[in-house]
Formats: structure tokens, C-alpha cells, sequence
């Protein structure tokens, strides 16, 4: 993750094509007005784009027009520096943390003028806050090398001209002061020995930076740490010669979305916005691999494995986060044994049950999960945050509960904890003794909690995913892909019945044997092979399910409806009567122990060994598929 | 690039600056023809133009231009010299 993701916000999902149009539509809104601008505010917008939702805003807000459940919040800034294309931008981007901010700006220049006569715009305008938006320019910092007196002198003069304008404002309109930072220029005196000589340009501004944290420390007011921005993305990228030449921008316009998000988190931090529990997807995002598929071994969490080190380090955020209170919690499509197994036993695992406030582990859409997370929490779904590696859940959770933050995370699983950490969820203005109680009092828990009903419409979400499902028999192509799957699946998969790569040959060139292989493309991108099934001509009207599997990933998607719908378009076509499915239990696959029966199959027969036997009649057999688009290919063609 | 596909490209830009769908980049296109186009926003036209484009103009780039067709010739000589 660069400086650029940074700059981007890459955090957040980008904005739909038609968002132009979408911030026309939005003011013609009822009741829905305020969490359609919070929606359309949570995308990664650039500066154009923030303005022109910041125009919706104020249009809404000339026309007084209501904007619940939003927060209103007043913000008084005082500058050095051309405000017009931040004022927008800051204006909007409070709408991503459920904030109406309306800024309050005095003339270009006014800064102390401002905080100490009781008159002027900003005191008599009774802001919530006041943001101190200077910078170095305006601040009495000349360089004195050499000369350790008169560096303190400045040092301490910048530093009393600076808490008379809090004085001011506390005085003259009561509100909180929001002071900043300042961001070194990158342009040097002497070159190294700029931090180390009393009165050369570092040395000084560390000096009084060091001094307004401290002055701020234990007060009411609040720093917005400027100098930290502007070193995380560099300050050659921060300080824009060119701009403030021409237009006097106290630092890039690129990186204006960055700096309102982070007054943003403020503003939301003082209104108890900032979110307050995290929950965990398991697979490939607390630990490399899959539990169920790749079990105890297979899983990578070890130190000194690249892989396993960036999975580690995301339970190491998570647990520093737990530390300062925020809640942890897990939701992952998995059996509850199976998903808490690494958690009991493996010997690299940084989390443990105890530091789980709720255990979600089962195979419902974690939209419901999450609810029954919130629920149980007592928390809104505006305090979660949703940590997954995969798109479509990701996209499944925006969809249904937009109140949940969702960040998109790279490729890379080295930057998830980085991602997580740059999008500053958890901002905190205070730091207590309650905060540090707040994880014991979750200790002991790991809770599993009863669901009650689907949180919301998951067709909708399916259908926009444009899935299209790809049926082929056997062909020598993907002949390895095949035995692959075959060997590997062992949660979805009902017989787990190993083939070598002959084996699937031989059924290939089987007249006896209807083979499946099948593929999955959505808007994400294309899943590969996803699913195989092997039938056999048990008797002359009957196929017995020798095989059928499928890879967790596209779970919930009505992958096996889909794939039964194309075995009974088959049956018929061969003149096929019943299919027999079995169910043989390993160690692995409980999770397709109703397989059958949610297919609509009835029981014949049960083993002692725990083995099911199940029956269709093709002529009898419905099934919901889901919206997908179905192409089948190099079978004879079937009459319809 | 081609001069055509700067033109295309502006009017994309003029459009997300100005928040109009109408607006179509031609020549002689000047500020006096959009009612938004401020001082301001002529900043935030320049910048979304740098970035739009991966160039940068210096001030006194920036100071001659009179028109699109000037910011179009400007554009052009500058990718065609990469």
C-alpha cells in the first residue's frame, strides 16, 4: 500500500459510474434523504466528486429539507489559506461518519482577529468546534541557527500565539478548539543537521509541534495530527509549490479527500460515531488457507512464512485493538468446531476464544450473522466494522446492512492490517480506564448465538452479481483441474471419493457415467472451475451420485440448485428415471450432511456408520434455481 | 494521443468540473461561456486536467491560455513529447 492508496483512500469501494446522476436524484428523496447522502459519501471520491455532493447537501439544507438520522455539527475554521475546495470536501466526507457538517468560515487571513473579538463571524455563529487550520506560513517561525535561546523564545511565542486564539474562542463562543500539527516543508537549510542545530527548521518545528500535543493533552480541545498525514503519504507529495503559488492551497488538492476524511473521524469521534467492534472473517483473513479444506497443518499462521506473517500480523492489530476496547468478533462460513479448532490448538495463534466476544462460525449469509452479532452486543450496526478477504462478501454486507463498514482490501494479505488500520474506523479523542476494562468485560465469552431471521433481500444481491454458471462433461483439457478438486474438497464434497487423474479419464470415456464440470463468472471476476459431479448408470432409469463436491468459496450462491436443475435436464435427455444420492460422513464434511434433503430428495436408507441414502424422481423434481445466466456446452443438445 | 481524443477527453473533464452534461469542448470555448467558471474553478480545472492527463503546467503556462483550443494545443504538445 502506497502513499497513493493513502492519498485515494483505497479503503474504501469506488464510486458507481452513474454517481453524477445519483447525486441529482438523491435530492428529490423523502424520508430516505439522510442515509442516501451517507451512502453516496461512503465511496472513494475525489475532489469534483465531493463537491458536487456538497452542493446536494447544501441545496438540501437551504431548503431545509430534514436530514435524519444524520448529526448536524457546526464547524467554525479559521485559516491562513484558500478554504473553497476544502470546505466542500470536508462537508462531505462528514456525511461518511453519519455527519450534517455546516463549515462556518471567516475572511482569508482572519485568524486571531477572529478568536478574540466577540463579534466576529465565527464567535457569534456559535459553533460546536473550531478547526485552526494554520500552517507554517502563518505561524512567527523564523530560523535562528545556532542560537539555543532565541529557538526557545520562537518556539514558545509560536506556541502562546496559538493558545490565545483557543482562549479566544473558548471565551468569546464556548466552543472546542481543533488545533493542527505542522507539516514540515521538505525544502532543507542545512541538510541532516536540520533536526539536531537549536533554531534550524526541523529542530524548531519538532519543538513545537512536541508542545501543542502536550498543551492539548488533559484539555478539552483536540489535535488533528496534520504533521502525521502529511509524513504517512510524504511531505514531498503534501506541500504543493505550484498550487500554493498559484491559488495559496496550504497542501495538495489530491490530497484534500485524505485530510477531510481525517477531520471527519473527529468531528464522528466527538458525535460517538467511531466504530467499536470488529468482526473477523477466518478463512484467508485471521489465517492463510482454509480450516476446513487444508486443516490444522495446512493452514498458514507460522512465524517465518510471508504469508502466514501477514495473517499474523492482522490478529496483532486485532488484538491491539481489543486492548484499547474495541470488541472482537468472528463471523465466518465454517462449523463451529472447525473454526475454533486453530483457535484451541494451533501453537502460532496469536487470538484466542477468550478475546472473541461472539463466535459466529456456521453456514448462513454473514449479513444475518452480523445482526445477531450487533443484537447480542447491544451495539448498533453503525459500531461494526467487517473484516473480509472476499468480494462478494463484502459486497453482500454493503448491500444489505450499508450501516457496516466494510473496507476493500488488496490483493496482498501483507496490507490488510495496514488497510485496516489507514481508514481510521476506531478514531478515539479520549483514551479512559473504562476503555481498558472494556475487554475484560468481554473476556470469557466466544458466544454462539441463536439466529433468528434473514437480515435482508440476498437475492437482490445475488442477481447483481451477473453470475454466469458453465456446465461441461470431463475433457481431457481440465482433466488435472478435475482430479485436483477431487483430491483436495473435503467440506462440500458428499462421498469424498479420491480419483487419480486415469480414474477421471476412465469416467470421462465412460458411456455409463454423466460427468459435470462446472464453472462460475461474476462481476468479480471468473471463480475457475468450482464444482464437480459424477453420475453412474446404476440401473438401465436409474444414476447414482458417485461424486458431487463443490469449492466453499461460492457457497450461498445456489451453486448446487443450479447444478441439480442441469442433472435433471440430463436425466431426461438420457431417458433417466431416479437419481440416487449418498451422503458418507468423514471427518470433514458435515456441512452437506442435509444436502439432499434441501434438494427435496427423500431418505431411503441409513447406515450405522452413519451413511444416507437419497432419491429423486426426475419427473417430480423442482428446484429453485437462483439468476444466473446457464450455458452448457459440449453435451447433445437437449430438446426443450 | 490524437488532438481529437484530447477534445473527447476534455469534455469529460469539463463536464465532472462543471457538473453540466451539455458542455462539449470546442476551440473557442472560453470562461465567459459557463457560468460557473470562476476563478476557483478555473484552479480545479487545471488540476483535474494534470491529473486527467498524468501532466503539469507551470503559472505561466497556465497565464496565456485564452481558450479550450490553447489548453487542447497545450495538452497535446506536451503528451506528444513524452
Amino acid at each position: 500500500m502506497s502513499s497513493n492508496a493513502y492519498a485515494n483512500l483505497h479503503w474504501l469501494p469506488q464510486p458507481p459510474e452513474n454517481f453524477s446522476s445519483q447525486c441529482r436524484l438523491v435530492s428529490g428523496l423523502g424520508a430516505e434523504l439522510g442515509c442516501s447522502l451517507q451512502k453516496l459519501a461512503s465511496y472513494r471520491l475525489n475532489g469534483n466528486q465531493l463537491s458536487r455532493l456538497a452542493k446536494v447537501l447544501s441545496s438540501c439544507r437551504s431548503n431545509r429539507r430534514p436530514l435524519s438520522p444524520l448529526t448536524p455539527f457546526r464547524l467554525g475554521i479559521l485559516s491562513n489559506s484558500t478554504l473553497d475546495f476544502i470546505v466542500p470536501a470536508l462537508e462531505a466526507t462528514a456525511l461518511r461518519r453519519g455527519i450534517a457538517l455546516e463549515c462556518i468560515t471567516a475572511d482569508y487571513g482572519q485568524v486571531i482577529q477572529e478568536a478574540l473579538s466577540p463579534d466576529s463571524v465565527i464567535n457569534r455563529a456559535k459553533p460546536d468546534a473550531v478547526l485552526i487550520a494554520v500552517d507554517l506560513r502563518y505561524l512567527p517561525l523564523r530560523t535562528v541557527p545556532g542560537n539555543q535561546q532565541a529557538s526557545s523564545e520562537i518556539a514558545a511565542e509560536t506556541l502562546q500565539h496559538l493558545q490565545a486564539i483557543r482562549d479566544g474562542i473558548r471565551e468569546n463562543c464556548g466552543a472546542i478548539s481543533i488545533l493542527q500539527t505542522l507539516a514540515p516543508l521538505p525544502e532543507g537549510l542545512f541538510g541532516n543537521l536540520d533536526r539536531v542545530l537549536p533554531g534550524a527548521p526541523r529542530q524548531l518545528i519538532d519543538a513545537v509541534n512536541r508542545g501543542i500535543a502536550e498543551s492539548i493533552y488533559g484539555t478539552e480541545d483536540i489535535l488533528l495530527d496534520v504533521a502525521a498525514i502529511a509524513e504517512t503519504v510524504g511531505l514531498a507529495e503534501w506541500h504543493s509549490p505550484r498550487q500554493w503559488n498559484l491559488a495559496k492551497l496550504p497542501f495538495a488538492d489530491e490530497l484534500v479527500p485524505l485530510y477531510a476524511d481525517h477531520v471527519g473521524r473527529i468531528v464522528g469521534a466527538l458525535r460517538g460515531k467511531s466504530r467499536r467492534c470488529l468482526i473477523l472473517d477466518l478463512d484467508n483473513t485471521v489465517w492463510g488457507g482454509v480450516i476446513g479444506d487444508d486443516g490444522l497443518e495446512g493452514i498458514k499462521i507460522a512465524q517465518g512464512d510471508a504469508t502466514g506473517e501477514a495473517h499474523l500480523a492482522v490478529q496483532r492489530m486485532a488484538l491491539a485493538l481489543r486492548e484499547r476496547g474495541v470488541i472482537l468478533a468472528v463471523s465466518s462460513k465454517n462449523n463451529d468446531d472447525v473454526a475454533r479448532k486453530p483457535f484451541r490448538e494451533h501453537p502460532e495463534m496469536l487470538l484466542k476464544e477468550e478475546h472473541i466476544a461472539v463466535f459466529q462460525a456456521n453456514w448462513n449469509d454473514k449479513a444475518t450473522n452480523i445482526t445477531a452479532i450487533a443484537e447480542e452486543l447491544s451495539l448498533g450496526l453503525d459500531a461494526m466494522v467487517f473484516l473480509d478477504d472476499n468480494p462478494m462478501e463484502r459486497g453482500l454486507v454493503r448491500q444489505i446492512l450499508p450501516q457496516v463498514a466494510v473496507p476493500e482490501l488488496p490483493d496482498d494479505p501483507a496490507l490488510y492490517a495496514r488497510t485496516l488500520s489507514a481508514a481510521g474506523y476506531f478514531e478515539s479523542v479520549t483514551f479512559s480506564a473504562e476503555d481498558l476494562k472494556r475487554a475484560e468485560y468481554y473476556q470469557d465469552n466466544a458466544r454462539r448465538i441463536t439466529l433468528q431471521k434473514q437480515a435482508g433481500d440476498v437475492d437482490a444481491y445475488l442477481a447483481s452479481l451477473n453470475m454466469e454458471i458453465t456446465f461441461q462433461p470431463f475433457d481431457k483439457t481440465s482433466r488435472s483441474r478435475i482430479a485436483q478438486l477431487i483430491n483436495k474438497s473435503n467440506q462440500y464434497n458428499l462421498t469424498t471419493r479420491r480419483y487419480t487423474e486415469a480414474e477421471v479419464a476412465d469416467a470421462e470415456n465412460d458411456p455409463q457415467c454423466l460427468t459435470l464440470q462446472v464453472r462460475l463468472a461474476d462481476i468479480f471476476g471468473d471463480n475457475g472451475m468450482i464444482s464437480v459431479v459424477i453420475c453412474r448408470r446404476s440401473s438401465p432409469s436409474n444414476w447414482e451420485i458417485d461424486t458431487w463436491l463443490m469449492s466453499c468459496r461460492v457457497l450461498g450462491r445456489r451453486v448446487p440448485e443450479m447444478v441439480l436443475q442441469e442433472l435433471l435436464r440430463r436425466a431426461e435427455f438420457d431417458g433417466i428415471e431416479k437419481l440416487i444420492g449418498v451422503y458418507k460422513p468423514s471427518e470433514r464434511n458435515k456441512m452437506v450432511e442435509d444436502h439432499y434433503r434441501l434438494l427435496g430428495f427423500e431418505q431411503v436408507s441409513s447406515g450405522a456408520d452413519g451413511l444416507t441414502t437419497w432419491e429423486l424422481q426426475v419427473r417430480d423434481a423442482e428446484v429453485k434455481g437462483a439468476p444466473m445466466l446457464v450455458r452448457s456446452i459440449g453435451f447433445e443438445p437437449v430438446e426443450t | 494521443m490524437e488532438l481529437s481524443e484530447v477534445y473527447s477527453r476534455l469534455t469529460a473533464v469539463l463536464r465532472e468540473v462543471f457538473d453540466d452534461d451539455e458542455i462539449i469542448a470546442r476551440p473557442e470555448l472560453t470562461a465567459a461561456d459557463v457560468d460557473e467558471w470562476d476563478s476557483l474553478k478555473h484552479i480545479r480545472l487545471m488540476l483535474t486536467v494534470e491529473k486527467t492527463f498524468h501532466i503539469s503546467f507551470s503559472a505561466s503556462e497556465i497565464g496565456n491560455l485564452k481558450n479550450i483550443g490553447d489548453l487542447a494545443t497545450l495538452i497535446h504538445t506536451k503528451l506528444s513529447r513524452h
